[in-house]
């Protein structure tokens, strides 16, 4: 469904994104993981139109949208949301919904009906009339899933929609994810909560100072050394082995 | 529903009031009073609904007084015909003015120091061509029947800006429930989530600056027919641009009444400060911007969000 072959851009000497190839597959959910610089939202700026990259190329759904302007390829099917949420404050939650559901319904009280059914969905429905503004960091989360969710995408990109979340409210979230997966929407997430990644998705890229080290289901990615050597720094892989088989002795 | 009640109520009240007024001078107030509110409902429609801060408006109003003027003296046009064509202008000249500061990202301060910037250049240009009168400025021929868009008696005139302040709010209230109303204020909110929204935002921004430019030259058209002269100062200086925004700041930004409002305010202060401290000129400015540091300071959301604060931010259980 969506084909990423060869992305690169760099700012000033910096590759933050460096000959990334990536593919997701229809009906799935595929992580993206990798430690704090690593080059993934700036990967999901480049994909969603936000950013333009210097080499490479986005084919999303049989179609070239490489450089493509955001709101062109949100119409063609793939809404992202963004890390730092940006809810439009001074409006309501259900006013919120209801922009990405005016995409494809012109009609003002259906596009409120379904930011209605939308907010049911991720469990937002008892927040329908508080500004933005007043909500709590989860529920600004949950606003930023619902507004993408309203914009009927076939492709989801969520970066990093349960962090900042305390455990409890990460274990209510993740079945709202598996649900819109189950519903037919394909979802490409970042994610820092290992535990939602282990748990949601079935395959995992990992990326690491702007190159991909390592593709693999979510079992296979944290046992590769090259990926534990990413997170806790040279070495790291050995000294655990090393670790591990002196317990056993 | 409610509000297009009160919209056809308010303007039928005012459509009435001649009957009961007979003082020329009072009848004035409310026409100047409406004539402001036209041009804060036009300020705020792009301002206060696209969050772009224009601080010179007046580019669209000279535009409209000058299409208005020129083209019934020099052009022999009725003045029906040249309305159609001010409002036209006013919207071309929005086109042109966002086509090139949306298009290379212009926001906040430097969108507004652009709109003063071509509100300077089209005064100086006017004041250049002999086609506009230059310096001198342009008379219009008193010519006083409906068919030349003149009247005798001031009650016309009320007619005339209550029609166009009616279409104002009719517009506003279109924006409060609509499609392209609700991308507006997306991207007034915030423009990356708009466009992940699959919002176009240049395009938005365009039409509003179109809307809001033609609103604003039926003001411009409606103060030549009044005072059957225009000049360059008048046309394209700041005060009409301040005026503009005035309105909307102090009565509530991106509401559908806060232009009116405001209007009502500063013309009723502009008044009284008038009764108290006799003709001084400027006085009122001195009151208004007085008012604006406060309204600012104290009442961000303008008068009408004294009465919206509770209703809106209480979640109903």
């Amino acid at each position: 469904m969506l084909d990423v072959r060869g992305l690169s851009i760099s700012f000033g000497g910096l590759k933050a994104v460096d000959e990334v190839s990536l593919a997701v597959p229809k009906g799935a959910i595929v992580g993206l993981i990798g430690p704090n610089g690593a080059g993934k939202s700036t990967l999901f700026g480049l994909v969603s139109g936000f950013l333009r990259p210097q080499q490479g190329s986005v084919h999303f759904l049989g179609q070239d949208i490489t450089a493509l302007a955001p709101h062109h390829i949100c119409r063609i099917g793939m809404t992202r949301t963004f890390q730092i949420v940006q809810p439009f404050g001074a409006q309501t939650v259900r006013e919120n919904i209801a922009v990405g559901a005016h995409l494809r319904r012109a009609s003002r009280s259906e596009a409120l009906d379904h930011a209605e059914k939308i907010a049911t969905q991720v469990g937002l429905s008892s927040q329908l009339d508080k500004l933005a503004l007043n909500l709590t960091v989860a529920g600004r989360k949950r606003l930023e899933l619902a507004r993408a969710l309203a914009t009927d995408p076939a492709l989801l990109l969520l970066d990093e929609v349960l962090a900042g979340l305390n455990p409890q409210e990460i274990t209510e979230v993740i079945p709202v994810i598996r649900q819109i997966r189950d519903a037919g929407v394909t979802v490409l997430m970042i994610e820092h909560v290992m535990q939602a990644v282990m748990n949601l998705a079935e395959s995992v890229y990992v990326l690491s100072n702007g190159r991909l080290i390592a593709q693999g289901t979510p079992g296979e990615i944290t046992a590769n050394p090259e990926v534990i050597e990413a997170y806790l720094g040279h070495g790291t892989a050995a000294r655990l082995r090393k670790a591990a088989g002196g317990q056993h002795a | 529903m409610k509000e297009l009640a009160g919209i056809l109520l308010f303007c039928a009240l005012v459509a009435l009031a001649p009957q009961f007024i007979s003082s020329g001078v009072t009848l004035n107030l409310i026409i100047m009073t409406l004539y402001a509110a036209l041009l804060g409902q036009a300020w705020n429609i792009l301002g206060g609904f696209g969050g772009q801060f224009s601080f010179g408006h007046a580019v669209f109003f000279g535009s409209g007084a000058y299409a208005m003027a020129v083209l019934q003296v020099k052009f022999g046009w009725n003045a029906w015909a040249a309305l159609a064509a001010a409002l036209a202008c006013g919207a071309a000249v929005g086109a042109f003015i966002g086509a090139l500061s949306f298009r290379y990202g212009l926001k906040g301060s430097y969108f507004a120091l652009v709109t003063l910037a071509f509100a300077e250049v089209f005064r100086i240009l006017s004041n250049t061509f002999t086609f506009t009168g230059a310096g001198v400025g342009m008379m219009l021929p008193l010519k006083e029947s409906t068919a030349d868009l003149q009247f005798a008696d001031k009650t016309g005139y009320l007619y005339l800006i209550l029609a166009f302040v009616l279409a104002g709010l009719l517009v506003t209230w279109w924006l409060k429930r609509s499609r392209y109303g609700a991308w507006l204020q997306a991207v007034r909110d915030n423009e990356d989530s708009a466009a992940a929204l699959g919002v176009n935002v240049f395009r938005v921004k365009l039409g509003a600056i179109m809307i809001s430019g033609a609103l604003m030259a039926a003001g411009g058209a409606f103060y030549v027919q009044l005072f059957h002269y225009i000049d360059p100062h008048i046309a394209y200086g700041p005060a009409v641009s301040v005026e503009a925004l005035l309105g909307p700041i102090i009565g509530g930004m991106g509401t559908l009444w806060g232009p009116l409002l405001g209007a009502a305010v500063l013309h009723g202060m502009g008044e009284l400060t008038r009764a108290l401290m006799g003709d001084v000129p400027g006085v009122n400015l001195i009151a208004y911007g007085v008012v604006l540091i406060l309204m600012v300071t104290f009442l961000p959301r303008g008068i009408i969000g004294l009465f919206h604060r509770k209703t809106k931010d209480a979640p109903r259980a």
